[in-house]
């Protein structure tokens, strides 16, 4: 299962036709404490670079862009009770949200972890 | 009659760890007069009463029985009481008054004692919104010789006064430039928000109904004015510009922003917060400004923070002139009036409408004008530069020590921005915030602007004196040195504040907002 990362520092999980998004653990470590995490609505359609989800922290509330455009199939309801995964799961339980990959070509434009983690290094 | 404290918190004076404060353990947890208060409800209990009032003699009501039948549960208190547990909470706050307040983008500088004195004069003090006009000529010169001033310092040819604080006052601008476009049929859907801006503006562009897009900042830490240019068009309905900005820097392309974004067919929206650093000496409308707020309390000195409302009236350009809300009020052959709606005639025909009942903060037009005049306009300027040289003074005073993320922008103007790089791993922006509590000092603005990491925004006012700038610099340098060595002790400031680190992820996560008998 190949995965992607973005430069506003989400990762993207591929499988078959569809992609799990969630914050890296550089980003989480770099907002601090997450206190609430506002998800998209199940259905909602997504073009890539759309405010998809809020991530709030002691410090600052964030956006989460779409990584890629597709419709969202699912939202992750443990982050509503326990908003604190992000922090101690960020790249697995902690995941925001699924979603279609209607345009493949899009994924292409995404770094690989090699390469994010030399732009993480580099910030 | 003072029920222990069930809030849960504790003060943890008598065991603090270095030793200083060994002593024994008092009963009822005060240390001499720093004292330990309780809740308000806990003091008084709801089936208690303080005061001792007749029977109420009413006969048949006409509330249709709708009034009131439970109890309402307020706690029952003597006036001795209530006045103990706020004088003691008082006594737990940091103020103005106390000392150097350093919070950026705010302001916090001295308000004058006169201002309090002619605020609290009769004829001003105890008017009311609905008296005949007649009789409170005097306050309705007051709210006009303030608008003129400010028309003057600004170098707008309209104000409106009724808005109560900046954010009310940015949205009044830009319903204003709304109103301007549907008048000539124009419908623009973007508004452009530089990073460098207030975080309000991007809020109130979205409350107007409008798209908000961000515009980036340069490596000095200025608007990227090929960026901003590139993105203009005929959606592009405004672009809100904090100038100075929230890095502490002047725009110096204001012009080239403002004509290029006139040119676009859009107008020019400035957040007047900062505008102490150049009072005085800059006159955003010779700027291209179309609409800007300005901070009374930020400004001309009146008190905020807790200490009193917010007042932010608003200039206009000639083009938006006409949108502007109402009421105005006017003077005519020494007689002064207020339009409203029923008597807006052709002049303000256009008006958006009001965005109060009333005329706004008397009790802020008086402190300011008393300000303005108290200063008249060479005090004003003095106030620009003092500002501006004492947040230099800082600026140069930390920049060997604390990374200054756009110290090679040039001089600042009224706040020094510095980052937490060079820290030790592990010492965060907090962690320092925490202990300038333990130094005395109410910490500065944090996290903010969000475009330098661990942010932490100074500005001192022009009110402090060099002594006092000193001891904060001295302050601040004795906490950077630490930060930098990695004194893992600061994780656990403040020592010496009546209550330790406060859990703000918890607060934040699960906030108790209401008292409840039983919390427990």
């Amino acid at each position: 299962m190949p995965r992607y990362f973005t430069d506003e520092h989400e990762w993207v999980d591929v499988e078959g036709s569809t992609a799990t998004v969630g914050i890296t653990d550089y980003a989480q470590g770099q907002l601090g404490d997450i206190v609430f995490v506002e998800l998209p609505s199940v259905g909602k359609q997504l073009e890539k670079g759309d405010d998809a989800a809020v991530v709030e922290s002691v410090k600052a509330a964030s956006d989460v862009y779409a990584p890629i455009s597709g419709k969202v199939l699912e939202s992750n309801e443990d982050l509503e009770e326990d908003p604190a995964l992000v922090n101690t799961d960020p790249e697995d339980g902690g995941w925001f949200f699924r979603m279609t990959v209607s345009d493949e070509s899009e994924l292409e434009g995404l770094m690989d972890e090699a390469a994010y983690k030399a732009f993480a290094d580099s910030l | 009659m003072n029920a222990p404290n069930k809030s849960g918190w504790k003060p943890e004076m008598n065991a603090s760890e270095d030793g200083m404060h060994q002593g024994p353990a008092t009963v009822t947890g005060n240390r001499a007069l720093m004292l330990e208060e309780p809740l308000l409800f806990e003091i008084g209990h709801a089936n208690e009463t303080g005061v001792d009032l007749p029977e109420p003699q009413f006969g048949a009501n006409r509330f249709g029985g709708f009034e009131r039948n439970a109890a309402i549960g307020l706690p029952g208190l003597s006036e001795p009481e209530t006045m103990r547990h706020y004088t003691r909470l008082s006594r737990q706050n940091y103020a103005i008054d106390l000392g150097l307040f350093p919070l950026g983008s705010c302001t916090m500088k001295h308000n004058p004692r006169l201002n309090e004195k002619v605020a609290r004069m009769p004829g001003f003090a105890d008017v009311h919104p609905l008296a005949p006009i007649s009789t409170v000529q005097g306050a309705l010169q007051v709210i006009h010789e303030l608008g003129e001033w400010l028309k003057a310092l600004t170098g707008m040819p309209a104000v409106a006064m009724s808005p109560k604080a900046g954010a009310h006052g940015e949205l009044c601008g830009i319903l204003a430039i709304r109103a301007a476009l549907e008048a000539r049929g124009d419908a623009r859907e973007v508004v452009l928000c530089p990073e460098s801006a207030h975080g309000t503006n991007p809020a109130t562009a979205a409350f107007a109904g409008y798209r908000v897009e961000d515009i980036p900042a340069t490596a000095e830490g200025r608007v990227d004015v090929a960026a901003l240019k590139a993105r203009l068009g005929p959606d592009v309905a405004a672009v809100m510009i904090t100038n100075p900005n929230t890095c502490g820097l002047f725009e110096r392309d204001f012009k080239v922003i403002a004509d290029a974004v006139h040119a676009a067919g859009g107008f020019v929206y400035c957040d007047g917060a900062n505008f102490n650093a150049i009072v005085g000496k800059v006159r955003p409308g010779d700027l291209g400004v179309d609409a800007m707020h300005i901070n009374l309390h930020k400004t001309f000195s009146t008190p905020h923070g807790g200490g009193g409302p917010g007042s932010g009236p608003v200039v206009f350009s000639e083009a938006l002139a006409p949108f502007a809300p109402l009421p105005v009020v006017v003077e005519d052959r020494g007689q002064y009036r207020m339009i409203e709606e029923e008597d807006a005639g052709e002049n303000h025909s256009s008006t958006f409408g009001r965005m109060t009942a009333f005329h706004g903060q008397m009790g802020m037009f008086t402190r300011a004008l008393t300000y303005i005049l108290s200063h008249g306009a060479d005090g004003l300027k003095q106030v620009a530069e003092d500002a501006v040289l004492n947040a230099n003074y800082i600026l140069r005073s930390l920049d060997d020590l604390l990374d200054a993320p756009f110290g090679a922008s040039g001089p600042c103007m009224h706040e020094a921005l510095f980052g937490d790089r060079g820290f030790a791993e592990g010492l965060s922006t907090l962690d320092l915030a925490k202990a300038m509590i333990d130094e005395g000092y109410h910490p500065m603005t944090m996290y903010f602007p969000l475009v330098v990491h661990g942010a932490m925004l100074i500005e001192p006012t022009e009110t402090e004196s060099k002594a006092g700038l000193d001891q904060f610099i001295a302050a601040l340098r004795g906490l950077a040195e630490r930060a930098k060595a990695g004194d893992e002790s600061m994780k656990q400031a403040p020592f010496y504040a009546p209550r330790r680190r406060l859990d703000e992820t918890l607060a934040a996560r699960k906030p108790v907002l209401a008292w409840a008998e039983d919390e427990e």
